[in-house]
């Protein structure tokens, strides 16, 4: 169904979209390439001029832009890993048939819904405080030392938050590919005698490989700008423990006013981002066409 | 009115040329049939007609204005739709006053067709259901009567009835044959079955890779097909095409021999045996495996007692052997 | 599979799962709890808190602390005005992409969605400082544009997968019964889309109330919503578990009914109809 008249009062249909997003993208982003040439620093606004790639070369060379990446990195990794493997026990559990199946759905999607502010609050707070927390007050009761677990654990303890936030969208995608896997051909397989754990290698897992695929896609895009949850946690500490990409950018612009030096970072994240982006656009589209 | 004209259409899709170049005329009132196997592109011509495709090449003139560059909506055509392509969210009452709505007609004029037009299809029961209520045959109708309320100058049908069960084929093909004889609009049909084409038509266009084979009514096609195409599309069961010496013997390349033409015989003619014996009932096919002419079959009364491994002679009637030449064109 | 389990199987499995269920849930649940007690009760060990006596008065200092009602509205504001603008702009080019496909429509798709990758920290800077400038910083107007661009790609993105299922001979038959463009996509396509179309809505309110790098940035009072509310609870002055706790409750109460209400349509939204 494509006329002239179509297809032109499509290209008018597509081209808002396509405009606001493009100025979007590129009228920032010139913007910083630019401000990232400058010394620019809004708390000594009398030094001024080009910068030239200076900016580049003290972030790229910072020993703490390594660890930065590292700790994207090993974030994103741990709460990938975390939530897929999580999900898929827990959606071949809920798969199973139990009484109150509806309410237990409820309070596994729940953490979704909560912002990453007070999740992180509330985690932060009520739960990992070394004195009145919630694992303290048990610690205690067990005759334990509590622990402190944002000093002594900090990634740990983000990527534990993360998960909890991310847990119930890998399980309920999971559980809803789990759902359409084909009963007969699950009795079929039983019937040339594979068993258990068999059968879930050969036949649910394969099933599975698609949303695990959009999972880890769709997370990744999510999980690459975490900031809420380090900021009102950690404040990227101890030291630089908890400092992502992410996270090391937002400071320099925002406690230390350094402009150029955080643009040249932001330009940096930029490029990694769209590194990651490539792959995963790759995937995506595969997975789509399929 | 609904004259409609065709002249050197040409569609390509990217590489492809779907329709090289194709000039028609059918006449105002004419029942016109486009039939071919899939992939003819007669479903495309049916869509550059109704404008839903734009013509690469070509003019499209509809009583005699180029419509050429005319959007769908201002044709002045209504389609049917090989799904029926109901709005799903409307009652039957809506689906039907839709394109009345689209005109800007007064709630009460919309009202007045809409029961006119269910009336004629026995809708009017159904006016207040959803098309999801409806059974195949019912969701046909209520196509139709989403079409006929405009009063276009042509109906166009795409394949309407290959979603119907074979006995509701019958029947809606019989409907649509009264109700062309009531509306005398022009009508133009789509579709891949022979048959409907031979029972429905006023003109048949045989086409065959974009191009047109043969038009004509049923019975010039049946009769006097053009080539070896045609020949072999038309009627059922299919033409016997035999080549070969047998053929040489009448001077052309291949010789087609109706199933209906063929006449078991006592002496002379071909000799075979009986391979399959299939009992209608009303007509027995027989395929009959010759030692001239290859596995041909041939069409016989119902009481005729034929088995697997009988031997028989055949021949065919006088007259009613076709002859084609080299390029596939029938020879006078 | 076919077989009923036994009745042993299933109580176990009915424990396990409701044991993990409200594990999972235990934080939510405990933050509810905890607003309902005084500043003093909330630290004291737990059975000691759920023992004593139960009170409001965390929500009523809440209250005089804050204005509650200011920041809900404008999350309400920010969250569904973006929405439903990005949904405006939206249906035509899901239209556009999903009935009439280009060679390069999805590279095109591919693209929009790659610009929610770029980091936002990226180009903090200029937004800021072009904030700033225009004066939309802390504006309600500011922040709903913000939000849309954002949004927009998943809601073209889950647009495009709705309409895509919807059959183009529906809409070529509203073209044939004189519709034009602008009927088709109102009296035909909207509402055959309804069901989507919500669920899209569903989804990105609920992406906008939780959106957190940019409404903490570019507000800080008139047009902050909830984020920002409860962000102002996180310095500890003296006590302030049972407050924190009952601002949270506020912050994340009228969204978790909305999600609870629409999980089933979420799931085909939040995968781009990648998963069924």
């Amino acid at each position: 169904m494509a006329t002239q008249h179509s297809r032109m009062a499509a290209r008018l249909m597509v081209a808002p979209s396509v405009g606001l997003l493009f100025v979007w993208m590129i009228v920032p982003l010139v913007t910083t390439i630019y401000f990232s040439f400058l010394i620019y620093n809004q708390l000594y606004p009398d030094r001024q001029g080009w910068a030239g790639f200076d900016n580049y070369y003290y972030f790229l060379t910072d020993r703490s832009f390594m660890e930065a990446i590292w700790n994207s990195i090993v974030l994103v990794g741990g709460v990938l890993i975390v939530t897929v493997i999580g999900g898929i026990l827990l959606a071949l559990l809920l798969n199973m048939p139990f009484w109150g199946q509806g309410i237990v759905r409820i309070m596994v999607i729940a953490p979704f819904f909560v912002m990453p502010t007070v999740s992180a609050l509330v985690w932060k707070n009520m739960f990992m405080n070394p004195v009145n927390g919630m694992f303290a007050h048990i610690a205690k009761g067990l005759g334990l030392e509590p622990f402190d677990f944002l000093g002594h654990a900090p990634m740990a303890s983000i990527i534990g938050i993360v998960s909890w936030e991310w847990l119930p969208f890998a399980t309920l995608i999971l559980l809803t590919a789990l759902q359409s896997l084909d009963s007969e051909q699950q009795e079929a397989a039983e019937m040339d005698g594979a068993g258990r754990l068999s059968r879930f290698i050969y036949l649910t897992l394969p099933h599975l490989t698609r949303a695990i695929t959009v999972v880890i896609l769709i997370q990744t895009i999510f999980l690459l700008s975490i900031y809420a949850e380090i900021a009102v946690t950690t404040n990227g500490g101890p030291g630089t423990a908890t400092t992502t990409i992410t996270y090391q950018v937002a400071l320099q612009s925002l406690y230390d006013n350094d402009v150029g030096g955080a643009s040249a970072g932001g330009i940096v994240a930029v490029i990694l981002a769209n590194i990651v982006a490539v792959f995963v656009m790759r995937m995506i589209g595969k997975n789509l066409d399929a | 009115m609904g004259h409609i004209t065709l002249k050197s259409v040409r569609k390509t899709f990217g590489e492809a040329d779907v329709i090289p170049a194709i000039d028609l005329t059918i006449q105002d009132g004419e029942f016109a049939v486009f039939v071919g196997p899939s992939g003819c592109g007669k479903s495309t011509l049916l869509r550059l007609i109704a404008g839903l495709e734009d013509v690469t090449a070509g003019d499209i003139q509809i009583d005699g204005v180029n419509a050429t560059d005319l959007p769908a909506a201002k044709r002045g055509l209504a389609m049917v739709f090989q799904s029926y392509a109901l709005y799903p969210h409307m009652s039957v009452r809506k689906n039907i006053a839709f394109p009345l709505k689209m005109a800007g007609m007064s709630a009460a004029e919309q009202e007045a067709k809409v029961q006119a037009a269910a009336k004629v299809l026995n809708l009017t029961a159904y006016l207040d259901r959803k098309p999801g209520q409806l059974s195949g045959g019912q969701r046909q109708r209520v196509a139709i009567g989403r079409a006929i309320v405009r009063e276009p100058k042509a109906f166009l049908f795409d394949e309407p009835l290959s979603n119907l069960d074979a006995a509701l084929r019958v029947a809606m093909r019989q409907e649509i044959i009264e109700l062309h004889q009531h509306l005398k609009t022009t009508m133009i049909y789509v579709t891949h079955d022979q048959v409907e084409a031979m029972t429905m038509a006023d003109k048949i266009f045989v086409l065959n890779a974009g191009r047109i084979e043969q038009a004509g009514s049923p019975l010039e096609l049946y009769n006097h097909p053009a080539n070896i195409f045609v020949a072999g599309f038309i009627g059922s069961p299919k033409m016997n095409l035999i080549t070969g010496a047998e053929a040489e013997k009448l001077g052309a390349t291949t010789i087609g021999v109706r199933p209906e033409h063929l006449d078991i015989v006592e002496a002379g003619g071909w000799s075979g045996v009986v391979g399959l014996a299939e009992h209608l009932g009303s007509d027995t096919y027989l395929k009959i495996t010759t030692d001239q002419v290859g596995t041909i079959t041939l069409r016989a009364g119902g009481e005729v007692h034929l088995r697997h491994g009988d031997a028989v002679r055949l021949a065919p009637r006088a007259g009613k052997v076709h002859r084609f030449g080299a390029d596939g064109k029938a020879m006078a | 599979m076919a077989r009923k389990p036994t009745t042993a199987a299933k109580t176990t499995v009915t424990l396990l799962a409701w044991g993990i269920g409200l594990l999972i849930f235990f934080p939510i649940l405990w933050t509810v709890l905890m607003s309902f007690h005084s500043e003093g009760d909330a630290i004291k060990s737990p059975w000691d808190m759920l023992t004593s006596v139960w009170s409001f008065e965390s929500y009523a200092e809440v209250q005089t602390r804050s204005n509650y009602a200011l920041h809900f509205f404008n999350s309400v504001v920010i969250s569904v005005g973006s929405t439903l603008l990005a949904l405006a702009i939206a249906i035509p080019a899901a239209w556009a992409m999903a009935f009439v496909p280009g060679r390069r429509t999805k590279d095109l798709l591919m693209w929009m969605l790659s610009t929610k990758m770029m980091p936002a920290v990226g180009v903090l800077i200029p937004m800021y400082l072009g904030f700033k400038n225009m004066g939309l910083l802390d504006s309600r107007l500011g922040l709903v544009a913000v939000m849309t661009l954002i949004n927009l790609p998943i809601v073209v993105w889950m647009l495009y997968t709705y309409f895509k299922e919807i059959p183009g001979e529906i809409l070529e038959a509203a073209r044939m019964d004189g519709a034009s463009l602008r009927s088709e996509i109102i009296y035909v396509l909207t509402p055959m889309a309804l069901p989507g179309i919500a669920s899209t809505l569903l989804l990105n309110v609920i992406l906008a109330w939780n959106e957190a790098f940019w409404t903490l940035q570019l507000t800080t009072h008139d047009a902050a919503p909830l984020t920002q509310f409860i962000a102002s609870y996180s310095s500890p002055e003296g006590l302030f578990y049972a407050k924190l706790s009952a601002a949270s409750t506020m912050a994340i109460a009228p969204i978790l009914i909305l999600g609870w209400f629409s999980q089933k349509q979420l799931v085909r939204g939040l995968t781009f109809g990648a998963v069924k």
